[in-house]
């Protein structure tokens, strides 16, 4: 045809084929967004972290069997590992519940530590500040300060995503670093406890400034709050209005707009329910646990919450097993430190079940195709 | 005169780690995939370059161990993000989350071990007789000079070049770009694997160069302020360069403020580059309100060709 | 000429159940204009895609030049000299016209300025002997709608394309400018390419075509030349049966004023404003028609009205009440409803169901949640029944609506509007994607709010909807109100004209 090879010389283009070359026979992978997400999926992520880091076990010597036992063992075979456990998922829950909500609209908070610790300071500041307060006050008043304290600081991360559209995961994280900073200032300077030995902190509290526990164990009532939690959130997001704007929120945000539901003020009220119930751990952790505010008070429970929300769907109530299992994933880590690994076995784990668990999260849209189907 | 000769090249030791990490992110970002592994990776970066410089007594050993490690962890970004499309920004935390505490696990042997590395400086005695400046370029180290090349050829490699353009249309619309018969995957994912490796390189200077000890979580959330300057320089490298050296030098202040004991507790001059940052990226906000971003538009999107529009 | 120069036989296609095209068999040979008729959802589109690379075909083969092929990228397709001009097109808009064009060209690395001027020079000698003229080093992003098929049109000869293919090329152009492309194609046609168009427009199919197949639900129904037809069988052909006559709706008897717009100026998104101080007003009982070519402020408009845009001037009296500041929140609950154009980015929460979409203009009265608390059994019944009276097919209450038709879709979208007794209904385009049946419910529903004393008022690109029910029609250019008529003195031509705007298109409409 003439008219093809005039055109291909003077566009200087080089000459069209009849044929593509040929290509190997294979198999391609497409998206097909109407798929399901998959129910096995969080356990299958489980048992490919494990399996993964199975590998970077054997390669220091050890047989990964051995060690996985021995956490699991160390987590929840013993009364005391058990209770254990569950102290490690008081704050877990807490924080979980807390950015799963801001998840769930797309909230990427990250600052959970940075609250945890801000409602830390706060309930550590009554104790403080105001020595004269009648014994059974103490409590109520901590948690009080501890939830606005941790509502304050999600705040400081809500109002410039609102108004000067700052990404909040930036902020938040930012944010981390300066509460920790704070911290050390207060627990190795004006708070420091004079007669103090071991870890710098506050001097411990009196009794009645300590969150009870339970029967001879270390765990403490605190986990009634996380329960409690758990079913407030619950009941929240699926009864009533709110819940119901948060929905909308999730799944469209401009549609929700059509709706009058605005995302600015939902910005703001997430990162005041997050940052209070990060700050809620908080006092939970210095009141039930430590006794005081001291250095290294978070083995970072912000940022290991967030594998305990996204394992848990971002629901409620399934965040009470996962962080469950995350504690004892914790408290596993410590007790391998006896055979000569480090505890941040566990912490990689976590990070690598996330890994996983992002990675699983489109499986189920996926479709395996022979090439050229 | 001293003084600020002194912080100037403070200013730019600290700042070369966020150099590289910064143009890495902008690499990747251009190509429209996000990754906030940064500070994950340039841990294992880190903890990988420490390592092998243990065991071989090569710098450069190390080196090439860093890309390694770096470039594999933004191997497995791509194809999370670019094949599987997953969610981006879990994606990159989760790499930061695992990246973090991997590299505790494998520096636990080696933590707290001085490092008996000396980086070669590059003297420039002709240089010396200029005022200030001739000081402090006479005096810098190789990956200095290093990254300001890079940063230079990133520069021209974006806007003059056409694999650039290719970049640059990937990230800006891959949907056209894939019509033009460019491969929108290839690109993305060979920018993002680059990118990571760049972040690699920028741990390793930090144990090489700047504090030659491995300790867990040594970036102090450097990787993060990185990912925030990438924005903060428009994506662009040769901004990059800017920012890099301003908030390397806000770490130095920091530190000499502290030695010159002016009563502000050490704490809260640390604090300065977090909260500088927040202050940065309001203002910037703040300017850009209404105003078409520099933001490549596809960046966070991933890339269906099938899509029924 | 025996030889044709693209051939498909048995094509299929699906996407998930549905098929798009199903075995569809067609043929147009070189030097010819072929149309593909059919409406919206035919297969027409599908079809295009498949020969242009971007959807790869289930099944059935592919003749170019009478030489089988294998197509399975753009790269494919961009090889055997096939090149396609999409509706939404594929132009990065930050680049300029010049860069877009050369992208993808791997030969030279480095791009100096004497490169760049050897490019230009081609570029424009392809511009001058099509006569198709376009800035070329400017961002594409800020050409005219028009200048932008050219670019695409011309990037296409750049690249050598023999066979063009054009989805929907007059929909996002003037009258004027449509003549124009017509004119193109037809000195196209004497160098020899082969031009392959989808519409469903008939009257520009018997101006430009030479063959037309037509297609309905995905197959190809019937093949004809353009000598040897009419439009009327046409028409008959693309829908299946004689077009029911639309009824001319009964006379309209507007009440009082509903809503009166007096110096109405709102920005447009990147500076510049969108709407000029315009000034209208829209009664009970009647239905106002905007018509006008999509991006003359039509979206702005529509924001602007339901409070999803800010008015840097003017007034809005909805009621006898001033609402330019309303929050949307108060707008809903005072009785202003809106259909949004985009049905499922913006209208509809595609991941949830029924009733949560049903619920999204209700959720804040007292029969839906009491207390703060949600009454589940008495609003699923409600959303039940709700659904049921329009007609809504879905699986269940509960399956994610992003799984229905597109009609069924538009249908609960107006469920949720109309069943709040708005008193002002705002409506985008509202057929858009509608098969015939579907797009006649969603007119009647509109002629039934009118009739209860609502006003409505109709924004829309297409014509012939807007011809059809409208009291007033209102012609939209350039963010002005340049021309108005009433049922029954408003005709195609004049109403055409006044869509180009009083100079001709060009530098005037890119604005």
């Amino acid at each position: 045809m003439t008219g093809r090879e005039t055109t291909a010389k003077s566009a200087g283009r080089a000459k069209p084929r009849g044929f593509p070359a040929s290509r190997k026979p294979g198999y391609e992978i497409r998206y097909d967004p109407m798929g399901k997400a998959v129910w096995w999926l969080p356990p299958a992520s489980i048992a490919a972290a494990l399996l993964a880091c199975a590998a970077l076990i054997a390669m220091n010597g050890m047989n990964p069997l051995v060690v996985y036992m021995k956490m699991a063992r160390g987590a929840f075979g013993s009364a005391f590992g058990i209770s254990e456990t569950l102290v490690k998922a008081i704050p877990l829950l807490l924080c979980g519940l807390g950015v799963a909500v801001a998840y769930r609209i797309k909230v990427w908070n990250i600052g959970a530590e940075g609250q945890l610790i801000a409602g830390a300071i706060a309930a550590t500041a009554a104790t403080v500040y105001l020595p004269g307060l009648p014994g059974p006050l103490y409590i109520p008043v901590m948690t009080a300060a501890g939830i606005a304290a941790g509502a304050v600081w999600g705040l400081l991360t809500a109002l410039p995503r609102a108004y000067f559209n700052v990404n909040e995961l930036i902020t938040s994280l930012m944010l981390n670093y300066v509460a920790l900073l704070l911290l050390d200032y207060l627990v190795f300077g004006p708070w420091r406890d004079p007669n103090g030995f071991n870890f710098p902190g506050t001097p411990v509290f009196a009794p009645e400034q300590q969150l009870m526990t339970f029967q001879g164990t270390r765990l403490h009532y605190g986990l009634l709050y996380a329960l409690a939690a758990a079913a407030i959130l619950w009941f929240a997001l699926s009864k009533t209005r709110w819940g119901y704007e948060m929905k909308l929120l999730g799944s469209n945000p401009l549609a929700a707009r059509q709706g009058g539901i605005g995302f600015k003020r939902h910005v703001t009220l997430v990162m005041i329910v997050s940052g209070g119930l990060a700050g809620l751990a908080g006092m939970s952790e210095v009141s039930g646990v430590a006794h005081r505010l001291m250095y290294g008070l978070s083995p970072g429970y912000g940022y290991t919450a967030i594998i305990v929300a996204w394992l848990a769907k971002l629901n409620p109530w399934a965040m009470i097993p996962t962080s469950v299992f995350v504690g004892g994933l914790i408290v596993g880590g410590y007790s391998v430190q006896s055979l000569g690994l480090p505890s941040s076995l566990s912490s990689m784990l976590q990070g690598a079940i996330l890994i996983c668990l992002i990675a699983g999260d489109t499986v189920g849209k996926l479709r395996i195709r022979r090439k050229g189907e | 005169m001293d003084f600020y000769v002194y912080l100037s090249l403070a200013a730019i030791s600290a700042g070369t780690p966020l150099l590289f990490a910064v143009l890495g992110g902008i690499l990747s970002e251009r190509s429209g995939v996000v990754f906030l592994g940064t500070e994950g990776t340039m841990l294992i970066g880190a903890v990988v370059s420490c390592i092998v410089f243990l065991k071989t007594g090569s710098l450069w050993a190390a080196v090439l161990g860093s890309l390694l490690s770096a470039g594999a962890a933004g191997l497995l970004h791509a194809f999370i993000c670019v094949t599987l499309k997953a969610n981006q920004t879990v994606c990159g935390l989760a790499i930061t989350l695992f990246g973090t505490g991997f590299s505790a696990y494998l520096g636990k042997p080696v933590a707290g071990q001085p490092l008996p590395v000396a980086v070669p400086k590059l003297h420039l005695p002709w240089l010396e007789p200029i005022p200030f400046v001739g000081r402090i370029a006479g005096n810098l180290d190789l990956f200095v000079w290093m990254s300001i090349a890079v940063a230079a050829a990133l520069y021209a490699y974006m806007y003059k070049t056409s694999w650039g353009l290719h970049l640059r249309a990937v990230g800006d619309h891959p949907a056209a770009s894939d019509a033009m018969g460019i491969n929108v995957t290839l690109c993305r994912y060979v920018h993002v694997t680059a990118g990571s490796m760049l972040m690699g390189l920028a741990g390793c200077y930090l144990i090489m160069a700047y504090s030659p000890n491995w300790i867990e979580g040594m970036t102090a959330g450097r990787g993060w302020i990185a990912v925030a300057l990438v924005i903060l320089a428009g994506w662009n490298p040769l901004l990059a360069l800017l920012g890099a050296y301003l908030f390397g030098g806000l770490d130095a202040l920091g530190f000499r403020l502290q030695v010159m004991d002016t009563g502000i507790p050490s704490y809260f001059l640390n604090m300065l580059p977090y909260i500088v940052t927040i202050a940065v990226l309001m203002a910037a906000g703040w300017r850009n309100r209404g105003k078409l971003s520099s933001e490549p538009q596809s960046l966070g999107l991933p890339y269906f060709r099938e899509q029924r529009f | 000429m025996n030889r044709y120069a693209v051939e498909m036989s048995g094509i299929v296609k699906r996407f998930g159940e549905t098929a798009a095209a199903d075995r569809v068999d067609f043929a147009a040979g070189a030097g010819e204009v072929h149309a593909l008729l059919g409406e919206n959802g035919a297969g027409k589109s599908t079809i295009m895609s498949v020969l242009a690379g971007i959807y790869r075909a289930d099944g059935g083969d592919i003749r170019v030049n009478g030489q089988p092929a294998r197509i399975r990228s753009p790269k494919d397709a961009q090889a055997l000299g096939i090149g396609m001009v999409h509706q939404n097109f594929r132009l990065v808009p930050t680049l300029t016209a010049l860069d877009n064009m050369v992208l993808g060209e791997k030969r030279e690395l480095w791009r100096g300025k004497r490169w760049r001027s050897g490019k230009r020079e081609e570029i424009e000698a392809i511009c001058r002997q099509y006569g198709l003229p376009f800035p070329i080093d400017i961002p594409v992003g800020r050409l005219s709608v028009g200048e932008r098929q050219r670019v695409e049109i011309v990037k296409l000869l750049y690249k050598g394309a023999d066979i063009l293919l054009l989805d929907e090329p007059t929909s996002v152009l003037t009258p004027g400018e449509a003549e124009s492309l017509i004119g193109t194609l037809a000195e196209l046609k004497k160098s020899g390419k082969t031009i392959l168009m989808t519409t469903h427009k008939l009257k520009e199919v018997m101006q430009a075509a030479d063959r037309i197949s037509v297609m309905r639900k995905g197959r190809v129904v019937a093949a004809r030349r353009r000598e040897e037809t009419s439009a009327g069988e046409l028409a008959e052909l693309m829908v299946g049966r004689m077009p029911e006559g639309a009824d001319a709706p009964e006379p309209a008897e507007p009440g009082g004023i509903v809503l009166a717009v007096e110096g109405m100026t709102v920005q447009a998104d990147h500076g510049g404003a969108a709407l000029r101080g315009i000034r209208f007003a829209v009664r009970e009982g009647e239905i106002v028609g905007v018509a006008g070519v999509a991006g003359n402020g039509q979206r702005e408009l529509a924001e602007a009205l339901t409070g999803l845009r800010e008015w840097s001037g003017g007034s809005m009296t909805y009621r006898g009440e001033r609402m330019e500041r309303a929050s949307i929140r108060s707008r809903i609950d005072k009785g202003i409803a809106h259909v949004p154009e985009d049905r499922m980015g913006a209208g509809l929460a595609g991941s949830l169901g029924l009733v949560d979409n049903l619920l999204l203009k209700s959720y804040r009265t007292d029969d839906r949640f009491r207390f703060g608390l949600y009454r589940k059994r008495l609003t699923e019944r409600w959303a039940d029944e709700l659904a049921r009276s329009f007609d809504v097919r879905t699986p269940g209450l509960s399956a994610p609506v992003r799984q229905l038709s597109g009609g069924n879709q538009q249908k609960l979208l107006l469920a949720r509007e109309i069943d709040r007794r708005p008193k002002l209904l705002i409506a985008v385009h509202p057929a858009q994607g509608l098969d015939v049946g579907a797009a006649a419910f969603v007119h009647r529903k509109l002629l039934e709010l009118r009739d209860e004393a609502a006003g409505v008022l109709l924004i829309s690109e297409d014509l012939d909807e807007v011809l059809q029910l409208s009291d007033r029609i209102l012609v939209l250019y350039n963010g002005a109100i340049i021309g108005e008529a009433r049922r029954g003195e408003a005709d195609r031509e004049r109403i055409g004209r006044m869509m180009a705007g009083l100079a001709e298109a060009g530098k005037e409409a890119a604005g």
